[in-house]
């Protein structure tokens, strides 16, 4: 089971209390009247996705109740750090330092990647 | 040699008899329990009227007498206290804005208590419940099983489970189930 940090009740806990709230950093146009269709239905419905490093929303549903934005590794599901609601984007390239960079194997070297090549 | 082992059958309509010594799976009293939400410049105000410092450090609690105060959340409390207790009338002469709702007839309590308690709770809870990261004190909304209920340690082996009532049979089988497991 995955051990999550809150930042609210700054411990780690297990992933059972927790719940994915999509992307993070999403801002609603103001005045969203004068925003055209297209920009606005990327606003509402399409998302990065990216393979890697991914800004996301969590929520401590069953524990503190809050939502808290983290940065989470899609390929190796690893939280590089958690952070409050509100709160700026964290530099990642300072989080991807070279301690960090070596508990996360590279993408290329995961047999999964290299099923696919072939 | 094989040895052979006979399982005792039983029939699931027995959960409400426990048959463990070393643990018990008790209901609590009936109680008052009214959900708190507060911004931090009003908790003195609050803790005045309630008699209790309401807790401000997570996974914390707070208590007075019969009256108990559990952190739930940054700007959420639990108060539990005897069923015929005023606590509502104290919030009610608080003039500073807060939310206090009467949720008592919402919760059931259960009582987990004697040797292996966190076993016990441990069956469903995925938190570390041990001593260190969970002392005497120590209260956490969270999850038994499928459900989500509010754990309050109340002594070294002994734990307060509150559910919603109509997760109540659900959560009282469930711990029953698992004390049997972890039977001594």
């Amino acid at each position: 089971m995955l051990l999550i940090k809150c930042p609210y009740c700054e411990e780690e806990r297990p992933e059972l209390e927790f719940r994915n709230a999509g992307e993070a950093h999403l801002v609603r146009a103001n005045p969203i009247i004068e925003q055209s269709d297209d920009d606005f239905a990327g606003f509402l419905y399409f998302r990065q996705n990216p393979k890697g490093l991914q800004f996301e929303r969590w929520r401590h549903i069953h524990g503190c109740g809050r939502f808290f934005n983290a940065v989470r590794d899609s390929v190796s599901d690893k939280f590089l750090t958690v952070y409050k609601a509100g709160e700026p984007r964290p530099d990642v390239s300072k989080l991807l330092s070279p301690a960090a960079a070596e508990t996360e194997p590279p993408v290329t070297k995961r047999p999964r990647a290299k099923k696919v090549q072939v | 040699m094989v040895e052979i082992v006979q399982a005792t059958r039983r029939h699931p309509l027995q959960a409400g008899q426990l048959d463990v010594a070393s643990v018990s799976v008790t209901l609590a009293d009936n109680a008052t329990r009214v959900s708190l939400r507060a911004k931090d410049n009003t908790v003195s105000a609050l803790s005045k009227a309630l008699g209790i410092t309401l807790p401000m450090k997570p996974k914390t609690s707070a208590s007075n007498g019969g009256r108990a105060a559990l952190w739930l959340g940054p700007d959420e409390w639990l108060i539990i206290d005897d069923a015929d207790s005023g606590v509502i009338a104290d919030l009610a002469k608080v003039k500073v804005l807060h939310s206090a709702v009467d949720i008592s007839h919402r919760n059931v309590g259960i009582i987990v208590a004697g040797k292996g308690a966190a076993a016990v709770v441990n069956g469903g809870c995925p938190q570390d419940l041990s001593l260190k990261a969970f002392p005497v004190g120590a209260a956490s909304r969270t999850v038994l099983g499928k459900i989500e209920i509010v754990l309050w340690r109340t002594g070294e082996d002994a734990f307060r489970v509150e559910c919603w009532r109509s997760f109540s049979n659900y959560a009282y089988a469930f711990l029953q189930e698992s004390a049997r497991d972890v039977a001594i």
